[in-house]
This record gives structure tokens, C-alpha cells and sequence, in this order.
């Protein structure tokens, strides 16, 4: 299946782009999806071992079974107002 | 019915139309909250601030802080707007108006709202120095809200 990174701020930097789109196995989780990202060879083995993620625009724990054509968004600290 | 809106924006806000759309027949008050941008931080002259957003999840997760505002204090509309790109000194960054028949719960509201949207709405700001430099601002985790939301 395939799913869509999100990185935003501090996680934009890492990946040097907006998003990224994933190809995992069927049944993967988000925390598949962390160690998929960490492992690779970009800034994005900077990434935190466990990033603050949303599945489908609500936050969601590494736990979550990922399905074909999910958006996770990659959440560093937040600094809003 | 009183309801929640919200909007992420790269405009400038409209305080005095924020207001007044807050407002029905049943309010006796409305409360503006107006966060801008100030000039240093933590010692270091700022010149500007960069606001991004994840502009999808920030509306949504605004509008569900408005709807529990409502829910939990009893008060009319509450209208939320986050500003985002470059931001001067002294501009808008946030506004939240509160509407209400009393002025105690348009008080509490209007606190539970901004300090709420500090911890949970995806937005993040990087800010410009007067010397040149600039930086991420340090954040709050939404760590807490990844494994249950809070009550």
C-alpha cells in the first residue's frame, strides 16, 4: 500500500520536501512507517525514534494500522498563537 | 445555536469584523483576544516572525477547541483565526473572539481557547532576528495528545 508523508517546520528541513510518498507492506503501522523513514540514507534519519504524528488530520499513536492512501503528517513541537 | 469557526489565513486579521460576527440577540458581551508579534525574545531583538501550518488539521483542530469552549462553558460563538508567512512586529498573529450572554465564561473560555491552540493546533513559527539570523521557535510536544486526547 502506499501512504503519504507529511513534514512540516523542523521535519521539513530534514526531508527537504513537503511530503514523500511511502510504499509499505499491508498491515504496517505508523511505527513501521518511522523506522522505514529513519533507516533512510537522507536527513531523515534525524527524525525523534518516536515523532508526534496525525493520521488523517487527528493525532494518533505509533500503534495505528496504516491503510492505502493514509496521510500521516510528521508533527514537530508545536508553537502556534 | 451558538457555533465554533475558524480559518487559517494570510491575511490580515479583521478584528472589529471578527467581533462583530460573534455576536447574536442572546450576547451581552463579546471578548477579543489579539495575539501579535512582539519585539524580542528571551533577550534576542526580533524583526519578524514566519508563521507556518499544517492549514487542514490547524482549521479542524481549532473549530473542535471552539465546539469544547462552547460545550464546556456555555457561551456563544467563538471565532478563531491564525495568521500565516511573514509577520512584523506589532501584527496579528492570532485572534480568538468570544461571544457570550455573560462576561464571566466569555473570560474562561477565551483563556481555554488560546492556551488549548498553544498546545494542540499544528502551527509553527520561525523567528527572524534583527541581526540577521533566524530559528525555529521551540514548541510544545502534542506528545500528551498522541496517545488519548486530554479531558
Amino acid at each position: 500500500m502506499n501512504v503519504r508523508s507529511l513534514f512540516f517546520a523542523q521535519y521539513r528541513d530534514f526531508a527537504s520536501a513537503d511530503e514523500i510518498d511511502v510504499e509499505l507492506p499491508d498491515g504496517a503501522s505508523v511505527a513501521d512507517l518511522v523506522v522505514r523513514l529513519r533507516r533512510g540514507e537522507g536527513g531523515l534519519s534525524r527524525l525523534p525514534a518516536s515523532p508526534v504524528v496525525a493520521v488523517n488530520m487527528d493525532y494518533a499513536p505509533h500503534s495505528t494500522a496504516l491503510r492505502e492512501g493514509d496521510e500521516v503528517a510528521f508533527i514537530p513541537p508545536v508553537a502556534g498563537g | 445555536m451558538p457555533a465554533a469557526y475558524a480559518a487559517v489565513t494570510a491575511e490580515p486579521i479583521d478584528a472589529a469584523r471578527l467581533l462583530g460576527d460573534s455576536l447574536s440577540p442572546d450576547d451581552g458581551a463579546a471578548l477579543l483576544f489579539w495575539g501579535v508579534v512582539r519585539n524580542q525574545n528571551e533577550g534576542r531583538a526580533v524583526s519578524h516572525l514566519e508563521y507556518h501550518a499544517y492549514a487542514e488539521m490547524a482549521e479542524r483542530t481549532m473549530h473542535r477547541i471552539g465546539e469544547e469552549a462552547i460545550a464546556r462553558f456555555g457561551v456563544g460563538d467563538v471565532r478563531v483565526v491564525h495568521r500565516v508567512g511573514r509577520l512584523d512586529v506589532g501584527e496579528a498573529s492570532v485572534a480568538i473572539a468570544v461571544a457570550s450572554p455573560h462576561r464571566a465564561e466569555a473570560y474562561e473560555a477565551s483563556r481555554y481557547v488560546i492556551e488549548e491552540l498553544k498546545r494542540r493546533v499544528p502551527v509553527w513559527k520561525r523567528e527572524g532576528y534583527v541581526d540577521g539570523e533566524s530559528e525555529w521557535v521551540p514548541g510544545f510536544s502534542a506528545a500528551a495528545e498522541s496517545d488519548g486526547r486530554p479531558t
